[in-house]
């Protein structure tokens, strides 16, 4: 789950993280007031979940209170890769010396958590990875030390940070790991982190991504979701706690399994087709779970063909078919639809199908092939 | 013979009197795993059909002289669950479960290297010798006994190919789940050298899937001492990036984890890598 930069920063704040003291201002008019009341050049920064909001135009410094308002009126409801802006941080404008960038995230080949600093703050860290990597100084953390403050004056050493700013700086690092694990994140970067002119470190961006899987011990955090960021269809997905992705083709399939969904999105679109999204409804295909896939999949109208692939290993082929068509009873779909069952009673769950006028097929391959053509109007 | 669990395992079900536990349990039997106790805290003393239930895993090992664990036991217990089985001297450890936190899972596999114990998961479906023992859920009935060694980070997906090759004819030594997590126990390169070392193993299929770089290590191990034909297939060639596609280890991240990746980082090291998981058999029998 991401969380917004001022969402992530004012978290970095509670641990004692330095950042701007900036609002969030929803309309233009609160961005002026906002302004005028921190007095002073003000950062206008659009609050959507993803990354180049500079470039797009999202991030821009307003010299009064008027500029302000205006640039927050352009920033507002500008569409920044598919998302509208609906809130923009109004942050104080820093009278930055140079840029830092700090980062903690999981290395899954050390199977540790890393973090990660560089003198080339403010720029695409992925950039700085590939074209001088030698820039970046990694430390991995012990899981049952934490962060040495060693560690941190190590990673401070490394980066040629003055030593003046060395105290702040293993604060910072500290305060973050903490933050970090506290949050169950798996990224928590700050980007850049500023020493000002002043000599003092300022947290200017903040970005943290937690684990999906540690939600049910975080419920402070799982109220911060963005749910107007999120596409209706896996909202409803994620509520009815089915594994739905959203992609652009027009081949709907409804899986069990994720390693087998993916295959069968794979598959569609080596015998010609795109799929149009990526469903895996888990273990047993009870006909309620069906239905709700399946609405869930006929949502993007995109969809001309739906392409149900189960394999019943412990789950019975035939009470998945008795369970497709119950489904398809109550959503009564206007495409065509293709079901491949395989396993326990492979027979009797086809037979069930082909009764109901389903197209079914009993290899992957074919069941690929059968839902492109149904797609294209062949079938 | 095979790898890791066989006829002489003797295995404990931590949460068998939970409704996946007590079901898989019934299976495991059927299929005649050698399965000598269970535990659920504060159900000691009853019983799950013929298997004892006892309250703590130490108990358990104390009176059945187990030597494997399977854990069907909820996300937010289960890193208990393994440090209990761990303590309790148990070396295999089966995770079952998915959700498992990534903070968790990174303290849970330091711990458990320190102590020189196995844990293949979590979020697998389990292992498999066909002939001799489950452990886990994998349904039984789809595979036959043979000499190909099968590894992979999916469930379904794992049985579709069992499948295929059951139905061609060719058998398994044993399948090994490893789970579609990020951090887990149990690694290709550790199936690989297990399989290597397998005088009943002649040929391997890795399955394998967007995200991370096992793989890709997987493949710079077959290249230095793999000696035996590696097969594989690798899901998520459309998968786009930043997604999580269902398992947690499942997402190209940073412009790492592509499915293309994987596929030329096996195929430069001579592993015929399928274009769908049909094709598998084929590849095999023409080895």
């Amino acid at each position: 789950m991401k969380l917004h930069e001022y969402q992530s920063k004012f978290r970095f704040v509670e641990f004692g993280i330095p950042i701007p003291r900036g609002k969030v201002a929803t309309t233009a008019q609160e961005a002026f007031e906002f302004a005028k009341e921190i007095g002073g050049p003000v950062v206008i920064k659009a609050q959507v979940l993803v990354g180049g909001r500079g470039k797009a135009g999202g991030v821009k410094l307003a010299r009064t209170p008027d500029q302000a308002q205006r640039f927050a009126g352009e920033i507002l409801g500008m569409n920044i890769k598919g998302l509208t802006v609906k809130k923009v941080l109004v942050d104080p404008a820093a009278d930055i010396a140079t840029e830092i960038y700090l980062g903690i995230t999981t290395d899954r080949a050390a199977r540790r958590t890393v973090v990660m600093a560089s003198a080339a703050g403010g720029v695409d860290i992925e950039e700085v990875a590939a074209t001088t990597p030698e820039r970046i100084v990694r430390c991995h953390v012990d899981p049952f030390l934490g962060l040495r403050d060693y560690q941190a004056r190590d990673i401070a050493s490394g980066i040629g940070l003055p030593r003046e700013t060395w105290k702040q700086f293993i604060d910072i690092a500290k305060a973050l790991y903490q933050c970090y694990l506290n949050s169950d994140a798996s990224l928590a970067e700050i980007n850049p982190l500023v020493v000002l002119r002043s000599g003092e470190l300022l947290a200017v961006d903040g970005k943290m991504v937690l684990d999906d899987n540690a939600l049910f011990r975080h419920p402070d955090l799982v109220e911060m979701r963005d749910t107007d960021e999120e596409a209706p269809a896996e909202m409803q997905a994620r509520q009815a706690g089915l594994s739905y992705i959203e992609l652009d083709g027009e081949i709907g399939c409804m899986v069990n399994g994720a390693g087998l969904a993916m295959t069968t999105m794979d598959m569609i679109k080596l015998f010609g087709g795109q799929p149009a999204n990526f469903l895996d409804i888990g273990g047993g295909a009870q006909a309620e779970k069906v239905a709700t896939a399946l609405r869930i999949i006929l949502m993007d109208h995109n969809v001309k063909a739906v392409l149900v692939n189960i394999f019943g290993g412990i789950t019975r082929c035939d009470e998945v078919a008795r369970g497709i068509l119950a489904a398809l009873q109550e959503v009564k779909p206007h495409v065509p639809m293709v079901a491949r069952l395989v396993g326990t009673n492979e027979a009797e769950g086809r037979s069930i199908l082909a009764e109901a006028n389903l197209l079914t097929a009993s290899t992957l391959a074919e069941a690929a092939q059968t839902v492109v053509r149904a797609a294209r109007g062949e079938l | 013979m095979s790898i890791l669990v066989d006829k002489n395992t003797r295995l404990i079900v931590q949460n068998i009197t939970g409704r996946e536990g007590s079901f898989h349990t019934e299976q495991m039997i059927e299929y005649g795993t050698k399965v000598v106790g269970g535990v659920t805290p504060g159900k000691g003393g009853e019983w799950v059909g013929q298997v004892p239930v006892f309250d703590t895993v130490k108990a358990a090992v104390e009176a059945t002289e187990a030597n494997c664990c399977v854990i069907f036991v909820p996300a937010r217990f289960a890193p208990d669950a393994i440090y209990e089985a761990a303590d309790a001297g148990v070396p295999l450890i089966v995770t079952i479960t998915e959700g498992i936190p990534v903070m968790d899972m990174i303290k849970v596999r330091a711990f458990l290297d320190q102590r020189g114990v196995r844990l293949v998961g979590p979020n697998c479906p389990g292992l498999l010798t066909p002939g001799e023992a489950k452990v886990g859920i994998i349904p039984g009935h789809i595979a036959i006994p043979g000499n190909v060694g099968i590894v992979s980070r999916s469930g379904t997906l794992t049985y579709e190919v069992l499948n295929a090759l059951r139905l061609r004819g060719i058998g398994c030594s044993t399948c090994v789940g490893i789970g579609g997590d990020p951090i887990n126990g149990t690694s290709f390169i550790d199936c690989l050298q297990l399989f290597e070392e397998d005088p009943a193993t002649e040929k391997v299929v890795l399955i394998g899937e967007i995200g991370g770089t096992d793989e890709e290590k997987a493949a710079h191990f077959v290249a230095e001492h793999v000696t035996k034909p590696v097969v594989a297939f690798i899901a998520g060639r459309t998968a786009p990036p930043g997604k999580r596609m269902g398992h947690a280890g499942a997402i190209v991240e940073g412009g790492t984890g592509t499915a293309e990746e994987k596929i030329k980082a096996l195929e430069a090291v001579g592993v015929r890598v399928a274009d769908h998981p049909e094709q598998i058999p084929d590849l095999i029998a023409n080895l």
